[in-house]
């Protein structure tokens, strides 16, 4: 060998680790750019653009014979033009129809639902009385006071005229509107107007979902790794078992949905976008994953634990369930976890059973309709306006957060209860 | 009087642990009668009560809960039929439907006989409830007096209740043969409703696919045309973008993990590309539609190139990001499988690191690459989010990265997720493409497992 093809050996074993680290950092880099891409959309969302308005009630209107608040009443009144009447007090020059139209567009048009529904949860004494109460601005107010809608273009162009742009501006110097903490965004369910959205009804009906998930997951998969691993007899049945397993983990998550669509619902009758049935489809798709971590867990425990149990006396059954499962356990948590953390950030085989309808109610039961956090995302960023998006990158970050929190517990159970035998 | 479900189960359960102490303190009378040692402990007796009269009732249960509904729909469903010889199938699913919400309160009617029928299928639901109730905590308390009153000292409970408990086990690891018979039956069923509509060798190798079916039967529309080949290629040109992206960079990370990384840099790579792993697809969906997708278009808009606001590319790329830690993790073990007795013998030759990596590592190492990436290909085939979010629903035949295409999951999805009833055309056609895909990605995965299982037992 002469010395220049050693130099290029060398530079060969330069060049691969070269390419090694490259493509470590671009894996890293993207996950930095996706994370940063996301928050820098999310973090204002964390703020919503609200109004100050005072509005004099007559409570004597909304009082029943026996002095308590009464729903029918508080219904029927036109809290809209109270809120409106109070906004046209604010710009005394508005006084064209076409004018108010325009200048109402500037505050949510929840705004009457939202007064009555302050009004309801303050404490009220009787006879009139003068309330100041910050309301939501519309969306695109608010994302203009973010500065998140570019004025530059022209004005036929924007979603925000410039008579808007002047009124906002106006509240904002006279302190009557500014930007708050966006308590809505983390106590209520979905809503057409972004300003009113929230994740609460989403993380309520992940929350079942998931209930129903490890409920019918873990068990199961717990006992299957047992009988494959203990007493399983070689042989073509246990063979098909192993083989469907590990096929079943690698079916993409979609398939799984079908199967939810024509069989829980269609043959079974189950109630659509239910957390009962996303729970049952979810739990089918994650127990292959904790069949085989449970089986790892399990093989991991030395034989000798088992050998001295039944050499005492013990049946198999009670080498396996007293001796062996106990010191296992940690390892099938961690694989628990692992299994629930991908399930709760499935979107695709909810979408088949219908958990992506519109709901504005927060789910209570197993069987009331429910969307999940992901599902929640995909419709966000499908929506038009400029706020659900970053409506959407806020819950993304709280998902991922939350998913790598329980990734990283797992990791630190894992570190906690590794023992070396 | 009704009996929800709660509390039936929980009786059932109080019932079943009831009989737990009940055999228990029996067995140690019984056996103290006949002045025997009972062969098992009392525990075991009362275990067995417990499976005893729990099991089956839970199972009666389950089935009334499950069977009972559809059970009185159907009898309504002839009810409504008999009364109405004339209407078609569809229009008495609909009464009944409105019969089931106006009996639930959720709607509201002024129509005589359909309050009528409400009423009676509210009294046929609370019936239903009421013997439901009823039948499982009779059957609990039945067999946990019979088998209670039959346990003896001299019988082995231990055994008996390891017995049944091994059958428990059985049944709860044949289920993931049930779930994949399941899955083929589903979907060849609903695909065979399918192919009675639609010529079979038409689906598979026409080169149209326009899923837009007349509503009306006067409507002037195209009859929907469901070649699948140009959703095929669309599927296929965006798992090969993703390909392009995850196969270089995921072996070189678990080549340089497995053989330079110091322990140090492993131990904060690893994790952090797990955490890659960990992100949901939905996240990669909105990366790739709001971040992707723009930035595409730009470089292409500046190249002077137009490309598609749902090109092909940018699916493609955010899909191999997300692929990428898959490849390298399966890789790293895979490379990290192989023998160290192979890397010092070549060492020993005085080969530098690099030749043993590419002569003598990575051949060692090749089925559980192939394995890998195969694994890979059909996670890419099936992705479902990515695409429905960045790429197109549009199916076009074309091989143009910049070009928009569609997925057979994004049509999937588009058919399935509109209001469309259950035996329409367009959504028997998504069980059609759900079987395609199933047996495509099968087919991947039995040769990826099988390819990997071969070069374990070469090692091993």
């Amino acid at each position: 060998m002469t010395k220049t093809s050693i130099k290029s050996r060398r530079a060969r074993e330069t060049r691969l680790k070269a390419y090694g680290i490259a493509s470590i950092s671009f894996a890293l880099i993207m996950l930095a750019t996706l994370l940063i891409s996301i928050g820098l959309n999310g973090y204002s969302a964390l703020q919503q653009a609200y109004f100050k308005v005072e509005v004099s009630i007559d409570v004597e209107k909304f009082i029943d014979e026996s002095g308590a608040l009464n729903n029918k009443k508080m219904n029927l009144f036109n809290w809209d033009s109270l809120v409106q009447s109070a906004l046209i007090e604010m710009f005394p020059a508005v006084k064209d129809r076409d004018e108010k139209k325009e200048l109402f567009a500037i505050i949510s048009a929840n705004s009457g639902y939202d007064l009555k529904e302050t009004v309801k949860s303050n404490p009220l004494r009787n006879g009139s009385q003068n309330l100041a109460v910050w309301l939501h601005l519309s969306d695109d107010a608010d994302q203009y006071l973010k500065g998140r809608l570019s004025i530059e273009i022209p004005e036929e162009d924007r979603r925000i005229s410039d008579k808007q742009i002047a009124w906002v501006d106006s509240l904002v110097e006279r302190d009557i509107a500014k930007l708050k903490f966006n308590k809505t965004f983390f106590t209520s369910a979905d809503s057409r107007e972004p300003e009113s959205a929230g994740i609460l009804g989403s993380v309520i009906g992940s929350a079942l979902t998931l209930f129903v998930t490890i409920i019918f997951a873990l068990p199961l998969a717990v006992m299957a790794a047992i009988y494959l691993e203990y007493f399983a007899k070689p042989g073509r049945i246990t063979d098909f078992i192993e083989v469907n397993v590990n096929n079943l983990a690698a079916v993409p998550s979609i398939v799984f949905g079908l199967l939810g669509l024509s069989v829980f619902l269609s043959t079974f009758g189950l109630p659509r976008s239910a957390p009962l049935v996303g729970g049952l489809v979810l739990g089918l798709m994650t127990l292959p994953t904790i069949i085989i971590a449970s089986r790892a867990s399990i093989r991991s425990i030395p034989p000798s634990i088992r050998e001295a149990a039944l050499g005492l006396g013990a049946s198999k059954m009670q080498a396996a369930l007293h001796h062996v499962l106990p010191l296992a356990a940690p390892g099938i948590l961690t694989g628990t976890i692992i299994g629930m953390a991908q399930a709760l950030g499935e979107t695709a085989p909810l979408l088949m059973i219908g958990m992506v309808a519109f709901i504005i109610d927060i789910p209570t039961t197993f069987t009331s309709s429910a969307t999940a956090m992901p599902v929640q995302i995909y419709m966000w960023s499908d929506s038009a306006e400029r706020a659900f998006y970053e409506r959407s990158s806020l819950a993304i970050l709280f998902l991922v957060a939350f998913l790598i929190s329980m990734n990283l517990l797992a990791v630190v159970l894992r570190k906690k209860f590794e023992k070396k035998w | 009087m009704t009996l929800p479900i709660s509390f039936v189960f929980f009786v059932l359960l109080g019932l079943s642990v009831y009989f737990y102490y009940h055999a228990k303190s029996s067995i140690v009378r019984k056996a103290a009668f006949l002045g025997k040692r009972s062969k098992a402990l009392p525990s075991h007796y009362g275990q067995q009560s417990f499976l005893w009269a729990f099991i089956p009732s839970f199972l009666i249960l389950l089935v009334l809960t499950i069977g009972g509904p559809n059970y009185i729909d159907q009898i309504f469903y002839n009810k409504i039929q008999e009364l109405n010889p004339t209407f078609n199938e569809s229009f008495v699913s609909l009464i009944l439907a409105k019969v089931i919400n106006v009996s639930n309160g959720k709607i509201s009617t002024d129509e005589e006989t359909i309050i009528i029928l409400a009423k009676d299928y509210k009294i046929a639901f609370e019936q239903l409830h009421f013997y439901r109730g009823l039948v499982v905590i009779l059957c609990a308390a039945l067999l946990g007096m019979i088998i209670s009153y039959r346990q003896k000292p001299g019988s082995n409970a231990r055994e008996q209740v390891e017995k049944f408990i091994v059958n428990i086990f059985f049944a709860s690891a044949v289920i993931a043969i049930f779930t994949t018979v399941a899955i083929i039956l589903s979907l060849f069923f609903e695909a065979l409703r399918f192919f009675n509509l639609y010529n079979f060798f038409d689906f598979i190798f026409g080169l149209h696919w326009a899923p837009n079916v007349a509503i009306r039967t006067d409507q002037v529309a195209a009859e929907g045309s469901f070649g699948m080949i140009p959703v095929l290629l669309g599927t296929l040109l965006i798992s090969f973008i993703a390909m392009c992206v995850a196969i270089p960079i995921g072996l070189f990370s678990a080549i340089y993990l497995a053989e330079f990384a110091t322990p140090k840099i492993r131990d904060f790579v690893k994790p952090t590309l797990e955490i890659l792993a960990g992100i949901p697809t939905v996240v990669y969906g909105y990366f790739a539609a709001l971040t992707a997708a723009p930035f595409f278009r730009d470089i292409g808009f500046s190249l002077g190139l137009d490309v598609s606001s749902e090109s092909a590319i940018a699916a493609g790329a955010v899909m191999g990001i997300m692929i990428i830690p898959f490849i390298s993790s399966l890789s790293d073990d895979v490379i990290r499988a192989v023998p160290q007795s192979l890397r010092d013998g070549s060492m020993g030759l005085g080969a530098t690191k690099a030749e043993t990596i590419y002569i003598v590592i990575l051949p060692a190492a090749i089925p559980g690459l192939v394995g890998a990436v195969l694994l890979a290909v059909s996670r890419a085939i099936g992705e479902t989010m990515i695409v429905v979010m960045a790429a197109g629903l549009s199916a076009n035949l074309t091989v143009n990265p910049l070009d928009s295409v569609t997925t057979v999951t994004v049509q999937i999805v588009s058919l399935l997720t509109g209001d469309t009833e259950f035996d329409d055309i367009k959504t028997l056609s998504a069980f059609g493409l759900g079987l395609a895909l199933f047996f495509f990605t099968l087919l991947l995965n039995i040769f990826a497992l099988s390819i990997s299982r071969r070069l374990a037992e070469r090692y091993d």
